[in-house]
Parts: C-alpha cells; sequence; structure tokens
C-alpha cells in the first residue's frame, strides 16, 4: 500500500517539501489556499544576495510540479483531526483527504507596520513598506514614486516590527538588513539622482555575499548609513516627511526631510500557521513560530507522532534556507513512514 | 615647578587631564545599585530612539542613550551634570523598543547621588 503525506501551504517550503516526497516515492497532496503556488516568493523581483530574478526560482520549483502532487488550490481546511491510523482534513469546499503524515509549511506573513503608529503607515501618503517596493520594482514603475516629488531623498528603515518589545516582537527578522541593503542598490541603480538612507541600529550581515553587498552599497553606489532607530515621522504641507531619530554615532539628535519612507517590515507567523498548531495541539515558542521537537537535532519533526514542520513557520528564513530545510523535513517524513511499515 | 626660578625655559607644556573611562577607578557601587532599583536599564541596546525623540536634548546636549551609558561605566560626576537637564516628559518611555523605564532612571539617579552625597 502507499504511503502517503498531507503538506498544508504551497509557498517555497511546501513546494520544495513535496517535490522530494514524490521522488522517495510517497504520495503527496499539497494544499493551497491561493489561487497559485509560490507564496511570498511571488512577491519579489530580484533575490539578495546575488539579485537574480526571482521567477528563476518559481520556475525552478514548478518544474517539479508534476501529475504526481495530487494538487488542491484555493483550498482551505474546515476540520482537521488524528484518528490513529491517519490524518484527516475536510476542506470548506467539503472534500475530504487522509494520509500516514502531515507537513505544516503555512510560513509567515509580514509585520503590520501600522502596529507602529509614530511610523505614520496608512496615515501619511509617502510610507510604503519593503514589501510594496518590490512590487513597484517589478512592474518597473520606481519612477512612479516620485513623481511631482519635492524631495530627492529615499529612508529606509530598519527593524519595523522586530527587536521590539512593544509590538510583542523580541526575536530579529535576521533577513530585513540584507533586503534593505538590496532595495537601496536597486533604487539608486535605477534612479541616480535619488539619496538612499539606511537607518538602522545593528547591521546583521551574516550570511555568504551579504557584507559584500552591503560593502558594494557604499563603495559603488553611495547609499548612507545612519545608526539610529526612528523614533517618529510626521507628514509636512507638500507630502514630504520629517524624520527624527538620534545619530547615535555622533550622539545628537537629528532630523531630516524624505520623500519616501520605506519600512523593512518583518516576519511574524501567518495566522494559518497558528491556526493549525492550535488545531493539532503544537507547541508555539515565546515569538509564537512553532517549536520543532528538538532545536538542534529534530530539526523537523514535532512531539506530535507524523506531524512535520518545514520552512517558516519556525522563524524567520531565506529562500535558500527554505528549499534546505524543506529537504530535510522531506527526509523526516521518508523516514518516519519507512519505520511504520 | 617654577622653571624661571630654576633658570629653566618654559615651553608651555601643561599635564592634561586624563580623559579615558578608568574602569577599575570609578565608583561602580553607584552602577549596582541604580540597576538594581530600575533593573530595566540593562535591556537598552542602544538604537537612540529615545534621544531621537527627548524634548530636552533638542535644545541642550542632554543625551539620555548615553546616560544609561554613563551609569553602566560608573561616571557619577558626568551623571550629576546630566540629569538636571531632564523634564521628565516622558517620551523617550514611549518609543523605546525594549520598554526602558527611562523616567523612573532619572529619578533613581537624583536619589541615589543624593542619598549618597555624590
Amino acid at each position: 500500500m502507499n504511503k502517503t503525506a498531507i503538506i498544508i501551504g504551497g509557498g517555497v517550503a511546501g513546494m520544495e517539501t513535496a517535490i522530494q516526497l514524490l521522488r522517495l516515492g510517497i504520495e503527496v497532496y499539497l494544499i493551497e489556499k491561493e489561487s497559485r503556488l509560490g507564496g511570498h516568493l511571488n512577491s519579489w523581483d530580484h533575490l539578495f544576495p546575488n539579485r537574480r530574478d526571482s521567477k528563476e526560482v518559481s520556475e525552478y520549483l514548478q518544474l517539479g510540479m508534476n501529475e504526481g502532487i495530487s494538487l488542491h488550490l484555493n483550498a482551505e481546511i474546515d476540520t482537521l483531526w488524528n484518528d490513529k491510523k491517519k490524518f484527516n482534513i475536510k476542506l470548506k469546499d467539503g472534500t475530504r483527504l487522509n494520509s500516514d503524515a502531515l507537513v505544516i509549511a503555512t510560513g509567515y506573513e509580514v509585520f503590520d507596520a501600522r502596529k507602529k503608529e509614530e511610523y505614520g503607515y496608512g496615515i501619511y501618503d509617502n510610507v510604503i513598506t519593503s514589501v510594496e517596493l518590490e512590487e513597484f520594482l517589478r512592474n518597473n514603475e520606481l519612477k512612479r514614486l516620485f513623481e511631482g516629488k519635492t524631495s530627492k531623498r529615499v529612508g529606509i528603515i530598519h527593524c519595523v516590527g522586530s527587536r521590539d518589545e512593544k509590538v510583542g516582537n523580541l526575536y530579529c527578522s535576521k533577513l530585513c538588513c540584507v533586503t534593505g541593503v538590496k532595495q537601496a542598490i536597486e533604487i539608486r541603480e535605477r534612479m541616480p539622482d535619488i539619496e538612499v538612507f539606511c537607518f538602522y541600529m545593528d547591521l546583521r550581515m551574516f550570511d555568504r555575499y551579504f557584507e559584500e553587498m552591503y560593502f558594494e552599497a557604499q563603495e559603488k553606489w553611495g547609499v548612507q548609513f545612519i545608526r539610529g532607530r526612528l523614533s517618529e515621522a510626521a507628514e509636512n504641507q507638500d507630502h514630504t516627511l520629517l524624520i527624527k531619530l538620534e545619530d547615535t554615532l555622533t550622539g545628537l539628535p537629528l532630523k531630516m526631510n524624505v520623500g519616501l519612507l520605506i519600512l523593512l517590515v518583518g516576519f511574524v507567523p501567518s495566522p494559518e500557521t497558528r491556526r493549525l498548531a492550535s488545531m493539532l495541539g503544537l507547541k508555539e515558542g515565546d515569538d509564537r513560530f512553532l517549536c520543532p521537537a528538538d532545536e538542534h537535532t529534530l530539526t523537523n519533526s514535532t512531539k506530535i507522532p507524523g506531524v512535520f514542520l518545514a520552512g517558516t513557520v519556525k522563524g524567520p528564513e531565506g529562500i535558500a534556507g527554505t528549499i534546505t530545510d524543506a529537504r530535510a523535513a522531506a527526509l523526516q517524513v521518508a523516514a518516519y513512514l519507512t519505520s511504520r511499515e | 615647578m617654577n622653571f624661571r626660578v630654576l633658570g629653566m625655559k618654559s615651553f608651555g607644556y601643561t599635564i592634561t587631564k586624563d580623559r579615558q573611562i578608568d574602569f577599575d577607578q570609578n565608583d561602580r557601587k553607584v552602577t549596582g545599585y541604580i540597576n538594581a532599583i530600575e533593573s530595566s536599564i540593562r535591556l537598552c541596546i542602544g538604537c537612540g530612539s529615545c534621544t531621537g525623540t527627548c524634548s530636552a536634548g533638542h535644545f541642550t546636549d542632554f543625551n539620555i542613550r548615553r546616560v544609561i551609558t554613563l551609569v553602566q561605566r560608573g561616571e557619577t560626576d558626568q551623571l550629576k551634570k546630566e540629569i538636571r537637564k531632564c523634564m521628565l516628559c516622558g517620551k523617550c518611555q514611549l518609543v523605546c523598543p525594549r520598554g526602558v523605564n527611562l523616567r523612573n532612571l532619572i529619578l533613581t539617579i537624583h536619589n541615589i547621588l543624593e542619598t549618597y552625597g555624590i
């Protein structure tokens, strides 16, 4: 009899887990709430650190999506239960599925910047998020953001919704730093007359080629870095923004007018991740991301036999890390299913 | 030493006061007391959002982020001058991402320096 696995979430983690499980001879059901696969990957224009087109990664994942994978798009989970033999799922359209293993790959969503009211997102015209900027970049509409603007300056604000106890997110989202540097370069590259400033607390260039990007931003593109966390933003009559912070390296308060403010929004677990966790009784950490059975060794299994985690349900992660993690998850699922024979 | 009396030429050199933080000599008892009473200051990550929004800091050289560091280093002489500039408006506390109780820090420093006659 064929062994089966249901993967919930058709983003990067879910797709790669499905591809690998299929290769290992397991029958796969992939459930995605949207009308197409790819998740957040569909929102990015170019990827750090080499700024390759995100579509190339989408195409790679899409190549692996063949008829062996039973795909359920626009699918929302109504109920989910475990009858000791199988995991059972009833979708909202009435479809029933069951499997021997379950992979949670429902990922994250970006922090709701409106919660940092003093930054003016959703209140002032020229405050956007890093995700929205990607949309302008992807549609080649960057110039539109500066039409009729009196200020040729952009402020990129790091750590929005991350490293912030006040919004309940103590953790570092770890990928916003490099995203900010990438976007700063992209703005300078496409519109050289725009001045770009990054406002940061620490620049966490932890991964391979990240520091090199930071170097390039300084040397080749003249991006300016000011160490200080944004205190507040206020809108001027001409809809430019007056921002205030401490320039901590001179020890002086600093004010500056910018035409556009870009907020580097961090990761929070998606509502679906949290809903499934509560349906299954999975453990959440203090950061509300899901906990694997062991942080170092059992990184993809959970305390519940047959339930596995893949990708950003466990915390902030980039595309490369997510793909690697999905492969590890697939191996763990396969090992579990083989041991049950 | 009077160089003229000794018949020597004065080249105009003076001994300059050491401006290093002398970590071993500084009175860090005060640091301990303040940390014990307002322990949230240990959570400061030096981001400066407090100073960026500070009403007093816009017009004087008051820098509340620096006040925390002065406490931690035991720089009591500097502290005494600094804390008089705060107006206790509390804006710093509203923007602090780590929830440091900065108003109580100022009050605590006042009390400690007064209690120990510094």
